[in-house]
C-alpha cells in the first residue's frame, strides 16, 4: 500500500470525508461514525458541507479525528467515502497523497476514480444492500449505514460502541434496530473477508474526551436563552439560525410545559419577516419579558431600522445573528464573519452596539445568558455574533455547567414600592451618575407611565427639538457605551504576552489559531494570542495592541472587518496590523495563519529571531 | 392645536367614575395637531370610553407609529405608558408586548398611510395572530406630515389640495379585515362620538383583534370640495348600520330593545354589548354576509359605520392558540423557567 510510510502514526489522528448527495439520509450515518468515535474516548470534529438545497445536490461530510483535541478544519482529507458520482473528480482530487477512497463498486469503476499515490477501496454496496433489502427509500438509507459498517472496519471503530448508539436510536423500533444492524455488518463483514483491515489511519480507545459532549452552537444557544429565563422568543425562519429557535421549542417543551394543565411559560412568535420579529422583540423586552430573535446577515439588514430605536429609546433587545456567507444572499449554506461592520454600527444617524462573540458552543450557552443580563442593565441591543460553523457543526466542548445561584440581572427596573418613594418619575435622568437611567414596567404604576419613542426627547422622556436638550441625551448614550466594557466579557489572553508578534482574532478563527501557535511553537516561533468576546473593546485590548510591534488581525471575511473596529475603536498604528483573511466560506484552517506569520517574519528577520517567550 | 395648556385642577363637581377619577384624569399631553383635526376627536373619544370603562391608568399600553394619528397616543392617559413605534411597525410591538403581559389592554393608535402603506404586511398579520387588542385607523386618505400626498385609502377620483386626482383604488380596511377574520370591525366617524365611544369600549373588551376604522378627516390637507374624505362629505355618505350599546359588566340593561332588531353579544369579560340593527337585513354576525353589505355599499359611494362584525365565540386567540399560562410572562418567577442545574447534567448525556 502506497500510504503506508506516509501514514505511520496516524492512530486517531486523520480525516474522514463522505461525498454524499443531500436527501439520502447519509447524516445519521455520518454522525453515527463520528459518535462512536467519540464514545472510544477520541476527540473528534464533525464538519458538515451541505447545499442550499432539499434534495439531489452534493454535500460532504468532515470527520476530523485528532487526538490532540483540535477544533478547526483540518488542511487534508485522508479517506474519503466516495457515494456521489457526480463529485468523483473533485473528491479524489482532494485526498492527500498517500489517502484512501471507498466508492460504491456495484457499477463498473469509473475513469475518473484514478491516481497513482492513493488506495482505491472496492465495495459493492448498492448490490449487497439490494440482494438484502427491499424498499427503494429503505434501500438508500440502509446503504448508508453498510458504508458506515465499511468504514468501520477499515479504521476500527468499536462495533460494541455503534451496537450502543443505534440501540438507544432505534430501541423502540425493534425493526428499524434489525434492518441497521444487518446492514452495519455487510458492509463489516464485506470489509474483514475481501479486504486488508484495518488500515495503518485507524482509531484506538483512548481516554480524551470524557466529561465532554458533542454539540452545536446553535442547540447550546437556544439551551441558554431557556436557562436565561426567556420567555418570548420571536424570528423569521433563516439559514443557519433556524436550529437555535428550534432547540429553544424543544427545550420549553420540555421544561416549561405545566404537566397538569398543559399551560406553557413561554410563547414563540413566528414574525413575517424580520422586521416584525425584532419589533417582537422590542415590545416584549419593553413590556418586562426576556425576548430574544435568531437570524442572520439578511435578516440584520432589514432589523437596521428597529435596532436604531433600541438603541436610542434603550429597550433591551438580544439579537444572535448566526452569521453566513455575504454580501446579499450570498452563500447560505457556508460560513462567514462578515458581519461585524454591520452589527457595530446598524441604524442611521449616531449609533452603536455591543457584540459578543462565541467561539463554540460552549461559549454559545454561557454568552447567551450573558447577552441578556448586559441587554437589560445597559437597556440596549445585544448582538452574539455566532456563525454557521459553531451554530451547526457539531464540537467537542466541556460539558456545560450551571450555578443554581444565578439570578438574572434584569437591570434598573423601579418597583412600584421604589416608584412611590420618588417624587417624581423622570425616565431619562442620569440619576446615578453612570449614564444607565431607571425604567419601569407597564401595568405597575401610573406614577411610572413614560412614552417612549424614538423622535427627539430629552431627560424627562418628552418630545424635544431643542439642541440642548438632545444632546444631553445623546452625550448620556455615548458615556454609555464608554462605560459598556465593564459588564461585558473580557478577552481571552493565549501566552504571557512577552514575544513582539501577537495575533488579535475572535469567534470560531479560535480553533485555527490554536492550532497554529502549536505549529509555529515546534518551529521556535513565538506568538502572543488575544480573542476578543465583545465589543466595545476592553482596555486589555489596548493595553495588547501597543504591547505587540507586530499583530496579526485573524477573521473570516475578506475587508477585515475587526481590523477595522480595531483601528476605528483604539489607538493603534495601522501599519502594525496585517490581515490573516478567510473567506472561501468554509471553516477557517490552521494553514493560513501559520504561513502567512511566516511569510510576514520573513520579510522581517529581526522578528523572527527574537527567541520564543512562553 | 390647542393653544391653552388647561390647569390640572379639577372643579369637585366633575363627575367621576366608579375608580373615583375625572374625565381630566384620564387625558395625557396637550395635542400639538391642527385646530379641528378629526384625530383630537378620536382622542376625546377614546378618553371618554376609558374614563366610562373605569380602567385603571396602569392597566392600559398605548401603542403607535409614526404619523399625525400616531402622535395622538401622548394625547391620551398620561397615567399609561405608551410606545411611539417607527413607521407601520406597532403591530409587531402589540405583539411582543402582548406576548410578554398577557394581563393588560393593549391600543394600538394608527393611520391610513401607516397600516395601509408601509404597515401593511404587519397590519395584515396581526390581524392573522388575532393579538387582544383594539387597533384604531384613524383614516384620511392623505399623509398630513409630509404635507398632503394621496395616502392608500384616497378613492378614485378624489381631488388633491392642490389639484391632483387619484386614479388608483383604495385598499379598505374593514373589507381587509373581514377577508383576514378578524372577529370584531368597526367603522365609525371622528365627528359621531356617541357612535365611536361604545365601539372603543367594546373593542377594548373584545377577546381578541379588534379593528375600528375611524373617518378622520384632514382639515388642513383634505377637506375641500372634490375630496371623498373632508367632514361634509363624509357625513352626507354616511350610512349607520349596526348601532352598538356598551353595557359594563355587573350593569343592567335599562333601555328596552325591539324584539328582533336588537342582537346581544356577550363579551369575554362579562359586559355586554347591544346590537341596534339600524338596516334590519343586516346581521353583523355573518361574516359573508357582512362582506357582501359592504361592499356593496361602497359602490354606491356609502360607508357603512357601526359595528359591522362581531364573532365572540371564535377561539383563535394568540394566547388561546399558544396554551400561555394565565399569569403574564413576565411575572412567572425565576426557578420556573430555569431549569436547574441537576436538569443540566441530566440533559448532557443526550450529547455524548
Amino acid at each position: 500500500m502506497p500510504g503506508l510510510t506516509a501514514n505511520a502514526n496516524r492512530v486517531n489522528d486523520f480525516v474522514v470525508k463522505f461525498a454524499n448527495v443531500n436527501g439520502t439520509g447519509s447524516a445519521s450515518a455520518n454522525s453515527l461514525i463520528m459518535k462512536a468515535i467519540f464514545r472510544m474516548g477520541v476527540p473528534v470534529t464533525g464538519k458538515n458541507y451541505f447545499p442550499s438545497n432539499i434534495q439531489g445536490l452534493p454535500t460532504w461530510y468532515e470527520i476530523r479525528v485528532t487526538r490532540d483535541g483540535y477544533a478547526a478544519r483540518a488542511t487534508q482529507v485522508d479517506i474519503m467515502v466516495a457515494m456521489n458520482a457526480e463529485t468523483y473528480s473533485r473528491d479524489v482530487r482532494e485526498l492527500a497523497s498517500g489517502g484512501y477512497l471507498i466508492y460504491d463498486s456495484t457499477w463498473p469503476r469509473s475513469s475518473l476514480l484514478q491516481r497513482g499515490d492513493i488506495t482505491v477501496i472496492a465495495v459493492p454496496l448498492a448490490k449487497m444492500v439490494n440482494e438484502n433489502f427491499d424498499g427503494v427509500r429503505n434501500r438508500i438509507l440502509l446503504k448508508n449505514i453498510a458504508y458506515a459498517g465499511v468504514l468501520a472496519a477499515l479504521i476500527d471503530v468499536d462495533l460494541e460502541v455503534i451496537a450502543g448508539l443505534l440501540n438507544e436510536s432505534y430501541g423502540k423500533k425493534p425493526k428499524l434496530l434489525d434492518s441497521n444492524s444487518k446492514a452495519l455488518r455487510l458492509g463489516y463483514d464485506y470489509v474483514k473477508q475481501h479486504l486488508t483491515s484495518p488500515l495503518p489511519l485507524r482509531v484506538e480507545h483512548l481516554d480524551k474526551t470524557r466529561g465532554h459532549i458533542m454539540i452545536d452552537g446553535n442547540t447550546a444557544a437556544g439551551l441558554g436563552c431557556v436557562y436565561a429565563g426567556a420567555t418570548v422568543g420571536a424570528w423569521y425562519p433563516i439559514t443557519p439560525s433556524t436550529s437555535l429557535m428550534d432547540a429553544f421549542k424543544g427545550f420549553c417543551e420540555r421544561f416549561r410545559v405545566d404537566p397538569a394543565t398543559g399551560e406553557r411559560n413561554f410563547a414563540i412568535l413566528q414574525a413575517e419577516d424580520e422586521l416584525a420579529a425584532v419589533g417582537m422583540v422590542l415590545g416584549a423586552s419593553w413590556n418586562g419579558a426576556r425576548a430574544f430573535t435568531p437570524t442572520s446577515g439578511p435578516g440584520i439588514s432589514l432589523m437596521n431600522e428597529f435596532v436604531g430605536l433600541a438603541y436610542y429609546a434603550e429597550v433591551p433587545c438580544v439579537i444572535f445573528d448566526v452569521q453566513r456567507v455575504g454580501p446579499s444572499t450570498g452563500m447560505p449554506t457556508r460560513t462567514q464573519q462578515s458581519d461585524l461592520m454591520l452589527c457595530a454600527y446598524a441604524s442611521h444617524g449616531d449609533t452603536r452596539h455591543v457584540l459578543l462573540f462565541p467561539a463554540n458552543p460552549e461559549e454559545c450557552f454561557y454568552l447567551a445568558v450573558q447577552a441578556f443580563d448586559i441587554a437589560e442593565r445597559l437597556q440596549t441591543p445585544v448582538f452574539v455574533l455566532s456563525d454557521l460553523d459553531i451554530g451547526m457543526n457539531d464540537w467537542m466542548c466541556p460539558d456545560l455547567q450551571w450555578d443554581d445561584a444565578y439570578r438574572p440581572d434584569r437591570g434598573k427596573i423601579l418597583s412600584p414600592e421604589e416608584l412611590a418613594g420618588l417624587e417624581k418619575f423622570y425616565r431619562y435622568v442620569d440619576r446615578d451618575d453612570d449614564a444607565i437611567t431607571y425604567r419601569t414596567l407597564p401595568g405597575m404604576s401610573s406614577k411610572g407611565a413614560y412614552f417612549t419613542r424614538g423622535s427627539g426627547h430629552n431627560q424627562y422622556g418628552a418630545y424635544t427639538e431643542d439642541s440642548a436638550e438632545y444632546q444631553v441625551v445623546l452625550d448620556r448614550l455615548k458615556r454609555k457605551f464608554a462605560n459598556a466594557p465593564k459588564y461585558l466579557p473580557k478577552p481571552v489572553m493565549v501566552g504571557k504576552g512577552g514575544n513582539e508578534v501577537g495575533i488579535v482574532s475572535l469567534g470560531s478563527c479560535d480553533g485555527a489559531i490554536r492550532e497554529a501557535l502549536d505549529v509555529l511553537g515546534r518551529q521556535n516561533i513565538g506568538v502572543d494570542y488575544l480573542r476578543v468576546k465583545a465589543f466595545p473593546f476592553n482596555s486589555d485590548v489596548e493595553a495588547f495592541l501597543k504591547s505587540h510591534s507586530t499583530v496579526f488581525v485573524v477573521e473570516q471575511n475578506r475587508d477585515a472587518q475587526l481590523k477595522s473596529l480595531l483601528t476605528l475603536e483604539t489607538a493603534v498604528e495601522k501599519s502594525k496590523l496585517h490581515s490573516i483573511l478567510s473567506y472561501s466560506g468554509f471553516p477557517m484552517t490552521a494553514e493560513p495563519i501559520v504561513s502567512g506569520i511566516r511569510a510576514k517574519l520573513a520579510e522581517a528577520p529581526r522578528l523572527s529571531a527574537v527567541p520564543r517567550k512562553t | 392645536m390647542s393653544y391653552i395648556n388647561k390647569p390640572k385642577v379639577a372643579h369637585p363637581s366633575l363627575p367621576t367614575n366608579t375608580l373615583g377619577m375625572t374625565r381630566r384624569q384620564y387625558e395625557g399631553s396637550m395635542s400639538t395637531l391642527c385646530a379641528g383635526c378629526g384625530h383630537d376627536s378620536v382622542t376625546a373619544a377614546i378618553i371618554e370610553a376609558c374614563w366610562g370603562l373605569s380602567m385603571r391608568p396602569e392597566q392600559l399600553v398605548k401603542l403607535s407609529g409614526i404619523g399625525c394619528s400616531s402622535k395622538t397616543t401622548a394625547y391620551f392617559v398620561g397615567g399609561s405608558h405608551g410606545f411611539n413605534s417607527v413607521h407601520g411597525r406597532m403591530p409587531s410591538i402589540a405583539s411582543g408586548a402582548n406576548a410578554a403581559n398577557r394581563g393588560l389592554t393593549y391600543v394600538g393608535v394608527s393611520g391610513d398611510g401607516d397600516s395601509l402603506s408601509i404597515g401593511i404586511g404587519q397590519l395584515v398579520h396581526v390581524i392573522r395572530r388575532n393579538v387582544n387588542m383594539l387597533y384604531l385607523i384613524e383614516n384620511n386618505g392623505v399623509y398630513g406630515l409630509t404635507k398632503g400626498q394621496f395616502s392608500a385609502s384616497a378613492d378614485i377620483g378624489t381631488k388633491a389640495k392642490r389639484g391632483d386626482v387619484n386614479s388608483s383604488p383604495p385598499i379598505d380596511p374593514v373589507l381587509l379585515a373581514l377577508t383576514l377574520g378578524a372577529t370584531f370591525v368597526a367603522r365609525s366617524f371622528s365627528g359621531d362620538k356617541a357612535q365611536l365611544v361604545p365601539l372603543i369600549q367594546a373593542g377594548l373588551r373584545h377577546n381578541g383583534f379588534a379593528l375600528i376604522d375611524v373617518l378622520s378627516p384632514c382639515v388642513t390637507f383634505n377637506d375641500h370640495e372634490g375630496s371623498t374624505k373632508s367632514y361634509t362629505f363624509t357625513r352626507e355618505h354616511y350610512h349607520p348600520a349596526v348601532e352598538a350599546d356598551f353595557v359594563p359588566k355587573a350593569e343592567e340593561i335599562a333601555v328596552d330593545y325591539a324584539a328582533g332588531e336588537s342582537i346581544p353579544v356577550s363579551l369575554h369579560d362579562g359586559s355586554r354589548v347591544i346590537l341596534r340593527k339600524l338596516d334590519p337585513n343586516y346581521d353583523p354576525t355573518d361574516r359573508t354576509a357582512a362582506y357582501n353589505y359592504i361592499e356593496t355599499k361602497l359602490k354606491q359611494n356609502e360607508y357603512v359605520t357601526g359595528l359591522i362584525h362581531i364573532n365572540e365565540t371564535d377561539s383563535t386567540e394568540f394566547h388561546n392558540l399558544n396554551r400561555t399560562a394565565q399569569a403574564p410572562l413576565n411575572s412567572i418567577p425565576f426557578d420556573k423557567l430555569s431549569p436547574g442545574r441537576a436538569a443540566l447534567d441530566k440533559l448532557m448525556a443526550r450529547y455524548r
